[in-house]
């Protein structure tokens, strides 16, 4: 009895381990099973090199280009926004901050991680989006420029909060015989620490691009929702995420349309698999 | 003055500047939210059905269905993400195994939540048939929070002095006996505060369930895991682009957000509490 309870336990652990594989070979699958028939229909070509996303046209066409570019559009918007602002907030808590300061900042960064992207999507759509059309004169709020704002901040925590990891690695002792020769916080700051966390905040960076561009709800709410490649920051896009989450509401189960957006989710889990691949290996070097 | 006393007033301030945009952000979108939302919250918008094409009435069953989806679907990710735990800290073999294991999981947290929905639509609506359910839509959020009550079990387990693993071994305890009475009740706090943090996060998702287990609008409340449910999250994206009154539907949006906000805030708060507890009581 004591012996087969042993084995039961070895048992349950081993499933419980095993469970996550099967779940990720399960994601793999159901993507690449339905979204494998559209190129019976849509060449590989048009769909990775057309920019035409004429889903339910009568002459339908699935050039996923202009989806793509929509996406890396409030992606590296968000970038540019939450990279300098998390990696000041990372090395401001950690170099600078005292214990006191330290304890209202982290909270606020974990309370701002913690809202739910719906809300934000909400608060870019019912207020900053009217905001910017009353304040800088464009004729519609819902575009790039508000979409990457909007995202942005919510990757701040994930950027900070990475940043700050890698920097806590760098020992005291580089610091100390930086301020030994005589160099100042700043100096310390951006040629010594920065440099030996390098790969830390590097990755930090590879993460939140991870995130931003897997991210549905704000850019469904903010983006604009419309399949071009932009020209300029205050046009509206259509990122990935907004085709597969609309338009999944709207196709009818089994159409080319359908698998077409598992298409388009086949391509997001690359990116977004490839992104991971980047953070394991900077991550892993950290720890080395 | 010279140039590098200057670049360090620069310098610092900027950094500091960082900080307190995000400050001031972070208190202007809570004001924002709450004096918007603010207004519409009473006794009724809590108790309350929506009425006449949600542009009036409560989100009852929005609020029941949310506490329903996050709660099933923790008590389904739970035993999995502790016993995955386990398998990593204390059993760890063979070591290819581990390796997979490790991967699996880091790649699964970084899946994006609407390839999640997508996944629960084929596997758990289609080929299970088991319809836009509360039952599929709390199985794809039990696997999108999988990762991270994985995370935080292991830590939890890991952070157990091996001399009590040690000490169970020597007074001739099998492996069993001491994961299961030793190591797992002295982690069980932490573990259930990566529980908790999790609650916050699924209650808050939106792309999952879409496909897999939200209605728009529903006149009961679900009796069985086979019925589709109004969810919070949910409620605010149809209420923001469906209907044909934003007028009146926008402040109901920002009302269920901050209820949704604030059921998001009293969960990590109480994960903190505990964790503080924790800390003050640690006694090794």
């Amino acid at each position: 009895m004591k012996v087969f309870k042993e084995i039961l336990f070895k048992a349950v652990t081993y499933f419980a381990a095993i469970f996550s594989i099967l779940a990720l070979f399960g994601i793999i699958l159901t993507l690449f099973m339905e979204g494998i028939p559209m190129f019976q229909e849509v060449s590989l070509r048009e769909f990775l090199f057309s920019s035409a996303w004429y889903p339910t046209n009568e002459h339908q066409s699935f050039g996923a280009l202009a989806l793509f570019f929509g996406s890396l559009a409030v992606t590296i918007g968000a970038l540019v926004i939450a990279v300098p602002i998390g990696l000041g907030t990372a090395v401001y808590i950690s170099e600078i901050a005292g214990s006191r300061t330290k304890e209202i900042i982290k909270p606020m960064i974990e309370l701002l991680a913690g809202i739910p992207s719906v809300v934000y999507g909400l608060f870019g759509m019912a207020f900053l989006a009217p905001f910017l059309i009353r304040n800088i004169g464009i004729d519609s709020g819902l575009n790039i420029f508000t979409a990457s704002i909007v995202l942005g901040i919510m990757i701040i925590p994930i950027i900070s909060s990475m940043s700050e990891d890698a920097l806590s690695t760098v020992p005291r002792a580089l610091r100390e015989a930086s301020y030994g020769l005589g160099a100042t916080r700043w100096e310390t700051i951006t040629r010594v620490v920065i440099p030996s966390a390098k790969t830390g905040i590097i990755g930090s960076f590879v993460l939140g691009f991870g995130r931003a561009i897997g991210e549905t709800m704000v850019v469904i709410m903010v983006a604009g929702g419309a399949a071009q490649i932009p020209s300029s920051v205050f046009d509206p896009v259509r990122p990935l995420t907004t085709s597969i989450a609309v338009e999944m509401a709207e196709t009818v189960l089994g159409s080319i349309h359908f698998h077409s957006l598992f298409a388009l989710a086949i391509m997001l889990f690359i990116i977004t698999f490839i992104t991971n691949l980047f953070t394991e290996l900077f991550l892993f070097k950290k720890v080395k | 003055m010279n140039k590098r006393k200057l670049q360090e007033i620069v310098g610092v301030n900027f950094l500091r500047l960082g900080v307190i945009f995000t400050a001031f952000f972070l208190i202007s979108f809570l004001y924002i939210i709450f004096s918007k939302g603010g207004s519409v919250l009473s006794w009724t918008f809590f108790t309350d059905f929506p009425r006449e094409g949600m542009t009036t009435g409560g989100i009852y069953p929005a609020i029941v269905g949310t506490l329903y989806l996050t709660i099933l679907s923790i008590l389904i990710a739970l035993p999995l993400g502790v016993f995955t735990a386990i398998y990593m800290v204390h059993l760890a073999k063979p070591y290819w195994l581990m390796r997979i294991v490790r991967i699996a999981v880091n790649t699964l947290a970084g899946v994006p939540s609407i390839i999640y929905g997508l996944f629960g639509l084929t596997l758990f609506v289609r080929i299970m048939q088991l319809e836009v359910s509360l039952i599929s839509g709390a199985l794809t959020l039990a696997i999108l929070a999988l990762p991270v009550i994985i995370n935080a079990s292991e830590e939890a387990i890991r952070s157990v002095p091996r001399s009590f693993r040690e000490g169970s071994l020597a007074l001739g305890a099998t492996e069993r006996q001491t994961i299961m009475r030793v190591i797992v009740p002295t982690a069980l706090p932490n573990i259930l505060t990566g529980a908790i943090i999790s609650i916050g996060r699924v209650a808050g998702e939106t792309a999952p369930i879409m496909f897999t287990a939200a209605t728009f609008y529903s006149r009961m409340l679900p009796t069985s895991i086979n019925h589709e449910v109004m969810a919070l999250p949910y409620h605010i994206y149809a209420l923001m682009t469906e209907g044909s009154k934003p007028d009146q539907q926008v402040p109901i949006a920002y009302g269920t957000a901050v209820v949704l906000l604030l059921l998001v805030m009293f969960v990590s708060a109480t994960a903190i509490i505990i964790r503080y507890k924790i800390r003050k009581s640690r006694k090794w």
